[in-house]
């Protein structure tokens, strides 16, 4: 069992725990993701990794509730406990390998979206600790759904926020602000990475093409067991099939098919959506999901 | 009775087990038991124990059987084996002690995986354990995987006395018999389970949820904590698919993740949280036992299944039960047929699959003869799902992770078969990830020479 150290509420169904997980705290890099299982009959979840204290032993992560087993996952306290917790998985961001010299003469970006502003901490965090202050883009829906503030805050170099209805920072979406920061502040940023729904990656990716920035995205595809065995997970990123989970999860932004991609995520929304149903009404439910023939 | 013929195994009736994930076959009792054992006329030189990877003294256990010693039988057998009841149950028998059964020259070969099968499940139920050993060794040895190669490998090396640990990938322990074999054909709560259980009361720790290659290392684990030898028996996990167009649509499975999601996640149970597509009409393209377990899994999942594969049904790589039992139950065989394209509607879901006709040529150098496509016969087959069981290939996660561990151009890891030795000193491995997607008893048979090859070489030091 891997304990809960602690749980809080971020956002509407957006929720944060702390996690004891030593093997996997001693070896994590920015980049990587756990998979989480609440119980016997839950889910295998996998989750990029939000934080990391080595010498705690503990992990971080940040999830939204998107089907039956992330809701049950959010009834969970300090206190409690996952069944099971393996990590790391994935490659960690390439940076961490990248020469310290060379990294610090680079203009880096930052753009995290909604629930992506999560993975996109500890990279920034990364930067900070080996000194080097990078431009934060942090869109959300709205005023109620932004996460992560303050903690960005402290480690960004200038930190950018928006919503789009407008009720915090700068109206609009993400774009908006790298298409300022470029063509009107004229700032020329050597590298993007990009983090949040598939949308928004997409889109960033089309805006940074056009202005010359290489771009790196990071995927959470369908996936199963996170260690290259099921195949669930592969995009096709260049013209060749990968697997997010072994070869991934970030890769070069330019290159993703989203469009395949993003259909990918839809595999299994009916059967989501039914569990969702099924968790929510119980015994009331009684027809809506299409499924049960009850409404006919 | 007719000496010529085995005692017939009563199974589930083949229109009802389609619809059920429950065991097919119901094994023997303990007067077909019995019966059975009187038809091996106990050869001095027994060529079955010559056709066994682990070598198990067939005849001994059989006379035992015969007598209705069924405890003495099964201490016979667990000197050899550590998952019997799993042998029993999948072992490739006709190809190996069966099919070297002398009675099987004019007639039907004693029915030696039922009666393993028997003697095991007897002494499950009557609560027969193996001996833990007498005296400690304060050697630890890990093993990485907990599949039959490495179940195997742990459970010698423990009742030798050794300290092993096991580290499990996944959340569960049992490898593939866990998450590929089916519920149908190897229950996993009365028989896999009991079987893990068994090992752990040798002594054997086991450690899930641990990645080697990422959580730590080999090299971690024999500098910092303290082991002094490994066995890799991390098996043949990744997928092939055939690189045809179409191929990522949505309704496109690995056989893997199939398998994985039923078996191990339990999607066919309704309280289980974990997905699967229920597909009314689905093609698994391939020919062997794990093409015939996921064909037959979807056929119970509610689908009309066909099975297709390039060859004609005589190169079916499949055990002869398994294509028998999943004709029974209504799968379709569209043999010397090849898929060329996954067709997709505007969704992205599959919704046929484009096909071409194939004839056998000259043999290739599997020395099975060569398919080719006949000009001109392309087709569509209308589908909501393709599973595809093309075989796996290993896991490049510990080789790439582990200084000095080499590998052929396959990515299997070099390994001496007869002691599993690695060319890095104190480290061994068998399993499918030496050989590539073989047999569990192979692996079998492979974890046991590397438990021998790991006690000379802590011995000797």
């Amino acid at each position: 069992m891997y304990p809960i150290t602690k749980a809080r509420t971020l956002a509407d169904k957006i929720f944060l725990m702390d996690v004891k997980a030593p093997r996997i705290a001693r070896h994590c890099e920015p980049g990587q993701f756990i998979i989480a299982k609440t119980d016997e009959a839950g889910e295998r979840i996998p989750l990029t990794i939000c934080d990391y204290d080595r010498e705690a032993g503990t992990i971080t992560i940040v999830f939204q509730i998107v089907g039956a087993s992330t809701e049950r996952m959010s009834h969970l306290k300090e206190g409690d406990a996952f069944q099971d917790f393996v990590g790391p998985l994935g490659c960690p961001s390439e940076f961490v390998h990248e020469d310290l010299e060379t990294l610090k003469k680079k203009r880096i970006l930052f753009v995290a979206g909604g629930v992506g502003t999560a993975p996109v901490y500890p990279q920034v965090k990364w930067m900070k600790e080996h000194g080097i202050d990078v431009d934060v883009i942090v869109g959300a829906k709205t005023k109620d759904m932004l996460i992560l503030e303050e903690e960005m805050k402290e480690v960004a170099g200038n930190l950018y926020i928006t919503t789009d209805d407008g009720s915090y920072g700068t109206p609009g979406m993400v774009t908006g602000v790298i298409e300022e920061l470029s063509k009107e502040k004229g700032i020329h940023y050597d590298t993007c990475v990009a983090i949040g729904p598939m949308i928004m990656m997409k889109f960033v990716c089309l805006m940074t093409k056009d202005l010359g920035i290489p771009t790196i995205v990071s995927l959470n595809p369908i996936m199963v067991d996170g260690t290259g065995m099921c195949g669930a997970c592969r995009v096709t990123v260049g013209g060749e099939v990968k697997f997010a989970c072994v070869d991934g999860p970030e890769f070069d932004g330019h290159l993703v098919n989203f469009d395949e991609a993003m259909k990918r995520q839809q595999m299994y929304k009916t059967e989501e959506g039914r569990a969702m149903l099924k968790l929510q009404e119980g015994d009331t439910h009684h027809g809506g999901c299409g499924h049960c023939g009850g409404d006919k | 009775m007719d000496v010529l013929k085995k005692i017939p195994v009563r199974e589930q009736e083949p229109k009802v087990r389609a619809a059920n994930f429950e065991e097919v076959c119901y094994g023997y009792d303990q007067k077909e038991a019995m019966e059975e054992a009187t038809r091996c006329i106990n050869c001095k030189n027994a060529k079955c124990i010559e056709g066994c990877p682990v070598a198990i003294n067939i005849p001994g256990f059989i006379a035992e059987v015969k007598e209705g010693r069924f405890e003495e039988a099964y201490q016979v057998i667990s000197q050899a084996s550590a998952l019997p009841a799993v042998c029993g149950r999948v072992c490739p028998q006709e190809s190996q002690c069966e099919g070297r059964c002398i009675r099987g020259v004019k007639g039907e070969p004693v029915s030696i995986g039922k009666l393993e099968r028997f003697v095991a499940d007897w002494a499950r139920e009557n609560n027969i354990k193996p001996e833990p050993a007498k005296e400690k060794k304060h050697h630890k040895v890990a093993v990485i995987g907990s599949g039959p190669a490495g179940l195997t490998c742990a459970g010698d090396l423990a009742k030798m006395g050794y300290d092993v640990t096991i580290f499990e990938a996944l959340h569960e322990a049992g490898g593939v018999l866990i998450y590929g074999i089916p519920e149908f054909r190897l229950p996993k709560e009365k028989v896999v389970a009991k079987e893990i259980e068994n090992v752990k009361a040798l002594g054997v720790k086991i450690e899930t949820n641990v990645v080697i290659g990422k959580a730590t290392t080999i090299d971690e684990l024999m500098e910092e904590e303290g082991f002094e030898a490994v066995f890799i028996g991390s098996g043949a996990g990744l997928p092939k698919f055939m690189g045809i167009p179409g191929e990522n649509a949505n309704g496109v499975f690995s056989a893997n993740e199939y398998l994985t999601r039923n078996n191990l996640m339990k999607a066919f149970q309704e309280d289980y949280d974990t997905p699967i597509a229920r597909g009314k009409k689905v093609a698994v393209v391939g020919g062997g036992n794990v093409a015939m377990d996921a064909a037959r899994t979807a056929l119970r999942l509610g689908a009309e299944v066909h099975i297709v594969y390039r060859r004609s049904e005589e190169e079916l790589p499949a055990r002869v039960e398994e294509v028998h039992h999943a004709k029974e139950e209504g799968i379709i065989f569209d043999l010397l047929t090849n898929p060329v394209e996954i067709l997709a509607d505007d969704n992205g879901w599959v919704k046929g699959m484009r096909c071409i006709c194939m004839e056998l040529g000259e043999p290739d150098s599997s020395g099975r003869r060569r398919p080719v496509e006949v000009p001109g016969s392309e087709f569509e087959l209308e589908l909501d799902t393709v599973i595809m069981s093309l075989g796996t290939s290993p896991n490049p996660l510990i080789s790439s992770t582990t200084e000095g561990l080499e590998i052929n151009k396959w990515k299997c890891i070099i390994a001496d078969e007869n002691n599993g030795k690695t060319t890095k000193e104190g480290v061994y491995a068998g399993g499918d990830a030496v050989t590539g997607a073989a047999t569990v008893i192979l692996a079998m048979g492979a974890g046991k020479a590397a438990a021998k090859g790991i006690d000379e070489y802590l011995s000797a030091r």
